[in-house]
């Protein structure tokens, strides 16, 4: 009875010590987790290589304190903000929408459809300027044409005028 | 004769309007002043020697002080010759002028005329500490916080770069790259101190 009890101690020490291990294993963050947050970063001794392809020992080492802080439980945010709070908000890949950096996010779509506008009046413009050119020619409208007729047709007629007389 | 007719008939009204076209103007340019001040302002120091540094807070690291305070203030070393010097754990150069820095704080510590401030630059918190105990610094260091102490010299092309500031608070020379002797250090410093202000870099 009493080696019954102790190779069934025995067994749960193994177990529990083998669960344990398992457990921290995979507790370890991966690449992928890693990189997943540092894709969002860059730092500042090569400013144009995002965090997660950078090979300088800085980025190397900034990943392993990803890697640290994700095992230590910490949300994606919260890494983000450590990083802002230690070494400035240009880390980020996304500049912050604070101050001058909504100009970033506001520009772009009042540009766009600044420029939509703005075609869409040159084109509107354009196609009632050629509709309106056929209707003169073909007489239709008359009364309008003759209350306001166009520069062109003034100068023609006046070209058309000189040209019989020099004949 | 039809030239001066033709000059006076009244052209046609097309396109946006005065008034619109003058916002679009108006928009531009300001946009364009903004991106203009933006680069200036990313290109050039905010200071360059012979001007005055601006005050800002230096936190140290757990373990260091300056006069039993965890946080200086510039402002707070008018009088003194202090000295800045930017280095990172993951910088080769900087570890071949750490017991340089050492030796020349310790030679300049008794008097008190002369302050020493290491910044940790990108630097992660538990790779700076090491630096600090392998090389066995003692002079006041901490983290460049938010890269506001950088930003302020703007030499953060890298490290190590030394700064020297006269009693007056004002730039007097910075050395890029790593000290090679105490005696180079001291030959920045000691004109300083007579306040014998040479100035370069």
């Amino acid at each position: 009875m009493k080696r019954l009890f102790w190779i069934t101690t025995f067994i749960l020490v193994l177990s529990t010590l083998t669960v344990a291990t398992v457990s921290a294993q995979g507790s370890t963050p991966t690449d992928d987790e890693v990189n997943a947050i540092a894709k969002q970063m860059y730092c500042p001794v090569c400013e144009n290589t995002p965090l997660d392809v950078c090979p300088t020992t800085a980025c190397k080492e900034w990943r392993e304190e990803i890697r640290g802080m994700l095992a230590d439980g910490k949300s994606e945010a919260e890494i983000k903000q450590h990083f802002v709070d230690y070494y400035g908000a240009r880390v980020l890949a996304e500049p912050p929408r604070t101050g001058l950096n909504w100009l970033l996010y506001v520009l772009p779509p009042i540009a766009i459809v600044a420029g939509v506008f703005v075609l869409f009046r040159a084109l509107r413009a354009w196609s009632q300027a050629s509709t309106s050119s056929p209707q003169r020619a073909t007489g239709a409208g008359a009364d309008e044409d003759e209350a306001a007729p166009s520069s062109d047709d003034e100068y023609i007629a006046r070209m058309e005028e000189e040209l019989r007389k020099r004949d | 004769m039809t030239e001066e007719q033709t000059n006076t008939t009244p052209a046609p009204k097309r396109g946006v309007r005065l008034s619109t076209q003058i916002i679009i103007w108006v928009v531009l340019m300001a946009l364009l002043v903004l991106v203009g001040l933006g680069l200036k302002k990313a290109q050039n120091p905010i200071i360059s020697i012979g001007s005055e540094i601006p005050d800002f807070p230096l936190t140290m690291f757990e373990g260091y002080s300056y006069q039993g305070a965890s946080e200086v203030n510039i402002s707070d070393l008018q009088g003194k010759v202090v000295v800045i010097n930017f280095w990172a754990s993951w910088c080769k150069p900087c570890e071949q002028e750490a017991a340089e820095l050492e030796e020349a704080w310790r030679f300049y510590e008794e008097d008190g005329e002369v302050v020493f401030l290491g910044i940790a630059w990108t630097d992660t918190p538990d790779n700076a500490k090491s630096y600090l105990e392998r090389f066995d610094i003692t002079y006041p260091n901490g983290p460049d916080l938010g890269s506001r102490i950088s930003s302020i010299f703007n030499r953060n092309l890298g490290v190590p770069e030394t700064y020297f500031i006269g009693r007056d608070g004002v730039l007097r020379s910075i050395k890029i790259g790593p000290f090679t002797s105490v005696q180079e250090i001291q030959a920045t410093i000691n004109p300083l101190l007579a306040d014998n202000i040479p100035t370069g870099e």
